[in-house]
Protein backbone atom coordinates (compact mmCIF):
# COMPACT_ATOMS: atom_id res chain seq x y z
CA UNK A 1 0.00 0.00 0.00
CA UNK A 2 3.01 2.08 0.90
CA UNK A 3 4.68 1.73 -2.38
CA UNK A 4 1.33 2.17 -4.28
CA UNK A 5 0.62 5.57 -2.45
CA UNK A 6 4.02 6.14 -3.39
CA UNK A 7 4.22 5.20 -6.92
CA UNK A 8 0.11 7.06 -7.36
CA UNK A 9 1.40 10.29 -6.03
CA UNK A 10 4.48 10.32 -7.86
CA UNK A 11 3.13 10.03 -11.23
CA UNK A 12 0.18 13.14 -10.17
CA UNK A 13 3.49 15.26 -8.24
CA UNK A 14 5.73 14.46 -11.82
CA UNK A 15 2.71 16.21 -14.27
CA UNK A 16 1.72 18.92 -11.38
CA UNK A 17 5.70 19.52 -11.49
CA UNK A 18 5.74 18.96 -14.98
CA UNK A 19 3.04 21.24 -15.97
CA UNK A 20 3.24 24.33 -13.46
CA UNK A 21 7.26 24.63 -14.14
CA UNK A 22 6.28 25.03 -18.01
CA UNK A 23 3.50 27.72 -17.06
CA UNK A 24 5.42 29.38 -14.86
CA UNK A 25 7.63 30.44 -17.69
CA UNK A 26 4.87 30.90 -20.25
CA UNK A 27 4.40 34.12 -21.29
CA UNK A 28 0.96 34.65 -20.74
CA UNK A 29 0.71 36.37 -17.26
CA UNK A 30 -2.65 35.40 -15.89
CA UNK A 31 -1.20 31.28 -16.45
CA UNK A 32 2.01 32.64 -14.68
CA UNK A 33 0.29 34.20 -12.18
CA UNK A 34 -2.13 30.96 -11.07
CA UNK A 35 0.80 28.73 -11.32
CA UNK A 36 3.01 31.00 -8.89
CA UNK A 37 -0.24 31.17 -6.32
CA UNK A 38 -0.76 27.39 -6.75
CA UNK A 39 3.29 27.12 -6.19
CA UNK A 40 3.18 28.81 -3.28
CA UNK A 41 0.49 27.97 -1.82
CA UNK A 42 1.22 24.62 -1.26
CA UNK A 43 5.04 25.56 -0.62
CA UNK A 44 3.61 28.10 2.01
CA UNK A 45 1.32 25.31 3.95
CA UNK A 46 1.86 22.32 5.34
CA UNK A 47 1.59 19.17 3.87
CA UNK A 48 -0.79 17.80 6.38
CA UNK A 49 -2.99 20.55 6.98
CA UNK A 50 -3.06 20.36 2.81
CA UNK A 51 -4.41 16.65 3.26
CA UNK A 52 -6.67 17.11 6.53
CA UNK A 53 -8.07 20.15 4.21
CA UNK A 54 -8.88 17.87 1.55
CA UNK A 55 -10.26 14.55 3.65
CA UNK A 56 -12.25 16.44 6.35
CA UNK A 57 -12.92 20.06 5.11
CA UNK A 58 -13.65 19.62 1.07
CA UNK A 59 -17.43 17.23 2.25
CA UNK A 60 -18.39 20.20 3.34
CA UNK A 61 -18.59 21.67 -0.07
CA UNK A 62 -20.26 18.12 -1.04
CA UNK A 63 -16.66 16.88 -2.62
CA UNK A 64 -16.32 13.45 -0.39
CA UNK A 65 -13.03 12.05 -1.64
CA UNK A 66 -12.60 8.61 -0.42
CA UNK A 67 -8.86 8.68 1.93
CA UNK A 68 -6.93 6.96 -1.23
CA UNK A 69 -7.85 9.53 -3.64
CA UNK A 70 -7.57 12.40 -0.60
CA UNK A 71 -4.27 11.20 0.32
CA UNK A 72 -2.25 11.20 -3.45
CA UNK A 73 -4.00 14.35 -4.50
CA UNK A 74 -2.41 15.91 -1.44
CA UNK A 75 0.92 14.12 -1.37
CA UNK A 76 1.14 14.74 -5.53
CA UNK A 77 0.09 18.86 -5.37
CA UNK A 78 2.15 19.05 -2.61
CA UNK A 79 5.26 17.67 -4.24
CA UNK A 80 4.49 18.78 -7.43
CA UNK A 81 4.88 22.35 -6.16
CA UNK A 82 8.30 21.62 -5.21
CA UNK A 83 9.00 19.59 -8.03
CA UNK A 84 7.67 22.68 -10.40
CA UNK A 85 10.93 24.60 -8.91
CA UNK A 86 12.81 21.79 -9.98
CA UNK A 87 11.53 21.89 -13.50
CA UNK A 88 11.62 25.35 -13.62
CA UNK A 89 15.27 26.04 -12.45
CA UNK A 90 16.47 23.26 -14.78
CA UNK A 91 15.13 24.76 -17.74
CA UNK A 92 16.11 28.66 -16.71
CA UNK A 93 19.87 26.80 -16.39
CA UNK A 94 20.04 25.40 -19.84
CA UNK A 95 22.29 28.03 -21.81
CA UNK A 96 20.53 31.11 -23.53
CA UNK A 97 22.70 30.14 -26.58
CA UNK A 98 20.25 26.89 -26.70
CA UNK A 99 17.45 28.81 -27.61
CA UNK A 100 18.82 30.93 -29.86
CA UNK A 101 20.58 28.27 -31.83
CA UNK A 102 16.88 26.97 -31.66
CA UNK A 103 15.78 30.00 -33.34
CA UNK A 104 18.16 29.99 -35.73
CA UNK A 105 17.34 27.14 -36.59
CA UNK A 106 13.52 28.56 -37.63
CA UNK A 107 12.12 25.92 -35.12
CA UNK A 108 8.49 26.47 -33.60
CA UNK A 109 8.63 27.19 -29.86
CA UNK A 110 7.35 23.88 -29.35
CA UNK A 111 9.87 21.85 -31.09
CA UNK A 112 12.45 24.21 -29.24
CA UNK A 113 11.13 23.17 -26.46
CA UNK A 114 10.99 19.30 -27.11
CA UNK A 115 13.89 18.47 -29.28
CA UNK A 116 16.61 21.30 -27.05
CA UNK A 117 15.84 22.17 -24.17
CA UNK A 118 14.21 19.67 -22.42
CA UNK A 119 16.69 16.76 -23.18
CA UNK A 120 19.38 18.96 -22.03
CA UNK A 121 16.95 20.72 -18.77
CA UNK A 122 15.90 16.43 -18.18
CA UNK A 123 19.06 15.39 -17.23
CA UNK A 124 19.67 18.41 -14.54
CA UNK A 125 16.25 17.75 -13.19
CA UNK A 126 16.50 13.86 -12.26
CA UNK A 127 18.89 14.61 -9.03
CA UNK A 128 16.41 16.89 -7.75
CA UNK A 129 13.59 14.76 -8.59
CA UNK A 130 14.40 11.78 -6.80
CA UNK A 131 15.24 13.75 -3.77
CA UNK A 132 11.69 14.46 -3.78
CA UNK A 133 10.95 10.90 -4.24
CA UNK A 134 12.35 10.07 -1.25
CA UNK A 135 10.68 12.82 0.23
CA UNK A 136 7.32 11.69 -1.20
CA UNK A 137 7.74 8.34 -0.16
CA UNK A 138 8.41 9.20 3.45
CA UNK A 139 5.95 11.62 3.70
CA UNK A 140 3.30 8.72 2.29
CA UNK A 141 3.53 7.54 6.26
CA UNK A 142 1.26 11.00 7.22
CA UNK A 143 -1.57 8.94 4.76
CA UNK A 144 -1.93 6.82 8.05
CA UNK A 145 -3.62 9.92 9.54
CA UNK A 146 -6.26 10.00 8.01
CA UNK A 147 -7.25 6.54 7.84
CA UNK A 148 -5.32 4.86 4.72
CA UNK A 149 -4.19 1.48 5.82
CA UNK A 150 -0.15 1.85 4.69
CA UNK A 151 2.79 0.40 6.50
CA UNK A 152 2.63 3.09 9.47
CA UNK A 153 -0.86 2.64 10.01
CA UNK A 154 -0.79 -1.53 10.03
CA UNK A 155 2.29 -1.03 12.45
CA UNK A 156 -0.11 1.48 14.62
CA UNK A 157 -2.77 -1.57 14.48
CA UNK A 158 -1.03 -4.15 15.31
CA UNK A 159 1.26 -2.26 18.35
CA UNK A 160 -2.89 -1.77 19.61
CA UNK A 161 -3.23 -5.63 19.70
CA UNK A 162 -0.06 -7.34 20.97
CA UNK A 163 1.80 -4.62 22.64
CA UNK A 164 4.92 -5.20 21.39
CA UNK A 165 5.73 -1.94 20.39
CA UNK A 166 9.35 -1.79 20.71
CA UNK A 167 9.88 -5.09 17.95
CA UNK A 168 7.35 -3.04 15.93
CA UNK A 169 8.77 0.22 15.38
CA UNK A 170 12.05 -1.13 15.21
CA UNK A 171 10.59 -3.03 12.20
CA UNK A 172 9.22 -0.28 10.80
CA UNK A 173 12.16 2.66 10.59
CA UNK A 174 14.19 -0.45 9.62
CA UNK A 175 11.30 -0.76 6.52
CA UNK A 176 11.57 2.39 5.28
CA UNK A 177 14.92 2.54 5.30
CA UNK A 178 15.18 -0.61 3.05
CA UNK A 179 12.89 1.60 1.06
CA UNK A 180 14.46 4.56 0.89
CA UNK A 181 17.87 4.43 1.01
CA UNK A 182 18.19 2.18 -2.53
CA UNK A 183 16.87 6.07 -3.70
CA UNK A 184 19.33 7.41 -2.00
CA UNK A 185 22.15 5.42 -3.42
CA UNK A 186 20.24 5.81 -7.20
CA UNK A 187 19.85 9.88 -6.70
CA UNK A 188 23.58 9.70 -5.79
CA UNK A 189 24.60 7.92 -9.02
CA UNK A 190 22.49 10.00 -11.06
CA UNK A 191 24.34 12.88 -9.45
CA UNK A 192 27.71 11.91 -10.39
CA UNK A 193 26.83 10.46 -13.71
CA UNK A 194 25.31 14.13 -14.29
CA UNK A 195 28.34 16.19 -13.50
CA UNK A 196 30.65 13.38 -14.95
CA UNK A 197 32.14 14.51 -18.44
CA UNK A 198 30.60 18.45 -17.70
CA UNK A 199 32.58 20.89 -15.61
CA UNK B 1 -21.38 26.86 3.51
CA UNK B 2 -19.05 29.66 5.19
CA UNK B 3 -20.03 30.10 8.61
CA UNK B 4 -18.22 33.87 9.41
CA UNK B 5 -19.47 34.34 12.98
CA UNK B 6 -18.36 30.38 14.40
CA UNK B 7 -14.87 31.25 12.00
CA UNK B 8 -14.26 34.73 14.44
CA UNK B 9 -15.07 32.74 17.56
CA UNK B 10 -12.77 29.74 17.00
CA UNK B 11 -9.94 32.81 15.79
CA UNK B 12 -8.98 33.38 19.23
CA UNK B 13 -8.39 29.92 20.07
CA UNK B 14 -6.19 28.83 17.10
CA UNK B 15 -4.15 31.52 17.67
CA UNK B 16 -3.64 30.22 20.73
CA UNK B 17 -2.21 27.14 19.53
CA UNK B 18 -0.17 29.13 16.86
CA UNK B 19 2.21 30.32 20.12
CA UNK B 20 2.43 26.19 20.76
CA UNK B 21 3.19 25.53 17.31
CA UNK B 22 6.38 28.37 17.06
CA UNK B 23 7.78 27.80 20.25
CA UNK B 24 7.92 24.07 19.82
CA UNK B 25 9.01 24.76 15.61
CA UNK B 26 11.67 27.72 17.92
CA UNK B 27 13.09 25.01 20.79
CA UNK B 28 13.39 22.13 17.84
CA UNK B 29 15.13 24.81 15.57
CA UNK B 30 17.89 25.45 18.88
CA UNK B 31 18.06 21.56 18.86
CA UNK B 32 18.61 21.38 15.23
CA UNK B 33 20.86 24.08 15.36
CA UNK B 34 23.52 22.32 17.72
CA UNK B 35 22.84 18.47 16.97
CA UNK B 36 23.44 19.41 13.07
CA UNK B 37 26.79 21.40 14.08
CA UNK B 38 27.55 18.49 16.59
CA UNK B 39 27.36 15.57 14.00
CA UNK B 40 29.10 17.48 11.04
CA UNK B 41 31.98 17.66 13.63
CA UNK B 42 32.03 14.31 14.35
CA UNK B 43 31.48 13.26 10.79
CA UNK B 44 34.70 15.28 10.08
CA UNK B 45 36.48 13.58 13.11
CA UNK B 46 39.82 11.60 12.06
CA UNK B 47 38.72 9.24 14.47
CA UNK B 48 37.32 7.08 11.95
CA UNK B 49 34.32 4.91 14.03
CA UNK B 50 33.37 8.33 15.08
CA UNK B 51 32.77 9.87 12.00
CA UNK B 52 31.35 6.33 10.93
CA UNK B 53 28.93 6.45 13.61
CA UNK B 54 28.14 10.25 12.64
CA UNK B 55 27.44 9.66 9.17
CA UNK B 56 25.29 6.57 9.93
CA UNK B 57 23.36 8.09 11.97
CA UNK B 58 22.83 10.97 9.32
CA UNK B 59 21.99 8.20 7.02
CA UNK B 60 18.94 6.51 9.07
CA UNK B 61 17.06 9.80 9.95
CA UNK B 62 16.96 11.04 6.69
CA UNK B 63 15.88 7.69 5.48
CA UNK B 64 13.02 6.81 7.43
CA UNK B 65 9.75 8.86 8.11
CA UNK B 66 9.74 11.80 10.87
CA UNK B 67 6.44 10.22 11.78
CA UNK B 68 8.29 7.25 12.71
CA UNK B 69 10.49 8.73 14.30
CA UNK B 70 8.42 10.65 16.84
CA UNK B 71 6.58 7.00 17.26
CA UNK B 72 9.22 5.58 18.30
CA UNK B 73 10.40 8.36 20.85
CA UNK B 74 7.00 8.60 22.23
CA UNK B 75 6.02 5.46 22.44
CA UNK B 76 9.03 3.34 22.86
CA UNK B 77 11.46 5.29 25.29
CA UNK B 78 8.72 5.05 27.76
CA UNK B 79 9.40 1.09 28.38
CA UNK B 80 12.66 1.81 29.00
CA UNK B 81 11.69 4.17 31.89
CA UNK B 82 12.32 7.43 29.62
CA UNK B 83 9.25 9.28 29.56
CA UNK B 84 8.57 12.64 27.55
CA UNK B 85 6.06 14.72 27.73
CA UNK B 86 4.18 15.32 24.06
CA UNK B 87 5.98 18.28 23.93
CA UNK B 88 9.67 17.30 24.58
CA UNK B 89 9.30 14.25 22.76
CA UNK B 90 7.46 16.27 19.79
CA UNK B 91 10.54 19.03 19.80
CA UNK B 92 13.14 15.94 20.21
CA UNK B 93 12.22 14.37 17.17
CA UNK B 94 11.80 17.07 15.10
CA UNK B 95 15.02 18.73 16.05
CA UNK B 96 17.10 15.16 15.51
CA UNK B 97 15.57 14.70 12.40
CA UNK B 98 16.82 17.95 11.18
CA UNK B 99 19.57 18.03 12.50
CA UNK B 100 21.08 15.01 10.15
CA UNK B 101 19.72 17.76 7.50
CA UNK B 102 21.17 20.48 8.60
CA UNK B 103 24.89 18.75 9.38
CA UNK B 104 25.08 18.28 5.58
CA UNK B 105 24.59 22.27 5.39
CA UNK B 106 27.19 22.82 7.80
CA UNK B 107 28.88 20.49 5.97
CA UNK B 108 28.81 21.93 2.85
CA UNK B 109 29.84 25.02 4.32
CA UNK B 110 32.93 23.66 6.11
CA UNK B 111 33.81 22.48 2.56
CA UNK B 112 33.57 25.58 1.30
CA UNK B 113 36.11 26.97 3.64
CA UNK B 114 39.37 27.34 1.45
CA UNK B 115 42.50 24.66 2.50
CA UNK B 116 44.53 27.54 3.33
CA UNK B 117 42.64 28.49 6.09
CA UNK B 118 43.47 25.14 7.96
CA UNK B 119 47.53 25.43 6.82
CA UNK B 120 47.38 29.06 8.19
CA UNK B 121 45.85 28.00 11.43
CA UNK B 122 48.42 25.21 11.30
CA UNK B 123 50.90 27.73 11.10
CA UNK B 124 49.91 29.72 14.03
CA UNK B 125 50.22 27.32 15.95
CA UNK B 126 46.85 27.14 16.93
CA UNK B 127 44.83 23.94 19.00
CA UNK B 128 42.45 22.06 17.09
CA UNK B 129 39.69 23.81 19.14
CA UNK B 130 40.75 27.46 18.36
CA UNK B 131 41.37 26.30 14.69
CA UNK B 132 37.52 25.69 14.76
CA UNK B 133 36.08 28.10 16.68
CA UNK B 134 37.90 31.22 15.39
CA UNK B 135 38.90 30.31 12.34
CA UNK B 136 36.68 27.60 10.40
CA UNK B 137 33.48 28.05 11.68
CA UNK B 138 33.37 32.06 11.49
CA UNK B 139 33.92 31.57 7.77
CA UNK B 140 31.68 28.19 7.29
CA UNK B 141 28.99 29.18 8.97
CA UNK B 142 27.54 33.00 7.40
CA UNK B 143 27.37 31.74 4.28
CA UNK B 144 24.58 29.04 4.85
CA UNK B 145 22.66 31.11 7.14
CA UNK B 146 19.84 31.51 4.96
CA UNK B 147 19.91 27.72 4.02
CA UNK B 148 19.39 26.87 8.01
CA UNK B 149 16.89 29.81 7.55
CA UNK B 150 14.38 27.76 4.98
CA UNK B 151 14.92 24.65 7.10
CA UNK B 152 13.80 26.89 10.00
CA UNK B 153 10.89 27.66 7.97
CA UNK B 154 10.58 23.68 6.94
CA UNK B 155 10.56 22.72 10.39
CA UNK B 156 7.57 25.23 11.20
CA UNK B 157 5.69 23.68 8.42
CA UNK B 158 6.26 20.16 9.45
CA UNK B 159 4.90 20.92 13.08
CA UNK B 160 1.48 18.88 12.56
CA UNK B 161 3.12 15.57 12.22
CA UNK B 162 3.39 16.72 16.05
CA UNK B 163 -0.42 16.42 16.66
CA UNK B 164 0.07 12.56 16.02
CA UNK B 165 1.75 12.45 19.59
CA UNK B 166 -1.59 14.16 20.61
CA UNK B 167 0.76 17.94 21.04
CA UNK B 168 -2.17 20.26 21.06
CA UNK B 169 -0.83 22.72 18.20
CA UNK B 170 -2.31 24.21 15.45
CA UNK B 171 -3.61 20.97 13.63
CA UNK B 172 -4.54 19.10 16.64
CA UNK B 173 -6.99 22.30 17.96
CA UNK B 174 -8.43 22.90 15.02
CA UNK B 175 -9.30 18.91 14.99
CA UNK B 176 -11.03 19.30 18.54
CA UNK B 177 -12.78 22.71 17.18
CA UNK B 178 -13.85 20.36 14.13
CA UNK B 179 -15.02 17.20 16.28
CA UNK B 180 -17.23 19.71 18.51
CA UNK B 181 -18.85 21.80 16.15
CA UNK B 182 -18.85 18.95 13.23
CA UNK B 183 -17.35 21.59 10.84
CA UNK B 184 -14.17 21.20 9.47
CA UNK B 185 -14.18 23.41 6.94
CA UNK B 186 -13.30 26.76 9.39
CA UNK B 187 -10.64 25.30 11.03
CA UNK B 188 -8.43 23.75 8.88
CA UNK B 189 -8.59 26.64 5.90
CA UNK B 190 -7.97 28.74 9.05
CA UNK B 191 -4.80 27.09 9.82
CA UNK B 192 -4.00 26.61 6.18
CA UNK B 193 -3.96 30.49 6.03
CA UNK B 194 -1.99 31.17 9.53
CA UNK B 195 0.46 28.89 7.97
CA UNK B 196 0.91 30.88 5.07
CA UNK B 197 0.27 33.84 6.64
CA UNK B 198 3.81 32.97 8.89
CA UNK B 199 5.73 31.23 6.28
CA UNK B 200 5.20 32.88 2.89
CA UNK B 201 6.95 36.69 4.75
CA UNK B 202 9.49 34.78 6.42
CA UNK B 203 10.62 33.23 3.20
CA UNK B 204 11.03 36.59 1.23
CA UNK B 205 12.99 37.55 3.84
CA UNK B 206 15.35 34.74 3.62
CA UNK B 207 15.33 34.92 0.03
CA UNK B 208 16.09 38.83 0.23
CA UNK B 209 19.07 37.84 3.12
CA UNK B 210 20.62 35.33 0.62
CA UNK B 211 20.56 37.93 -2.21
CA UNK B 212 22.67 40.05 0.15
CA UNK B 213 24.80 37.66 1.43
CA UNK B 214 25.48 36.88 -2.24
CA UNK B 215 26.57 40.63 -3.06
CA UNK B 216 29.18 40.84 -0.40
Amino acid sequence: MTIEITLLSAIVAFLAAFIAGLARLSKNIPIRWITAIYVEFFRGTSLLVQLFWLYFALPMFGVSLPPLIAGVLALGLNYGAYGSEVVRSSILAVPKGQYEAGVALNMLPSQRMRLIILPQALSMMLPGLGNLLIELLKGTSLVSLITLSDLTYQAMILRATNFRTTAIFSLLLVLYFIMAYPLTLGVRWLERRASAGRL
Amino acid sequence: MWNWTYAMSIIPPLLQALKVTVSATLVAFAIAMFGGLLLALCRRSRFKPLSWIAGAVVEFIRSTPLLVQLYFIFYVLPLYGLSLSPFAAGVLGLGLHYSAYMSEVYRSGIEAVPRGQWEASTALNFTKVQTWIRVVLPQAVPPVVPVLGNYLIVMFKETPILSAITLVEMLQKAQILGSESFRYLEPFTIIGLLFLIVSYPSSILVRRLETRLNRK
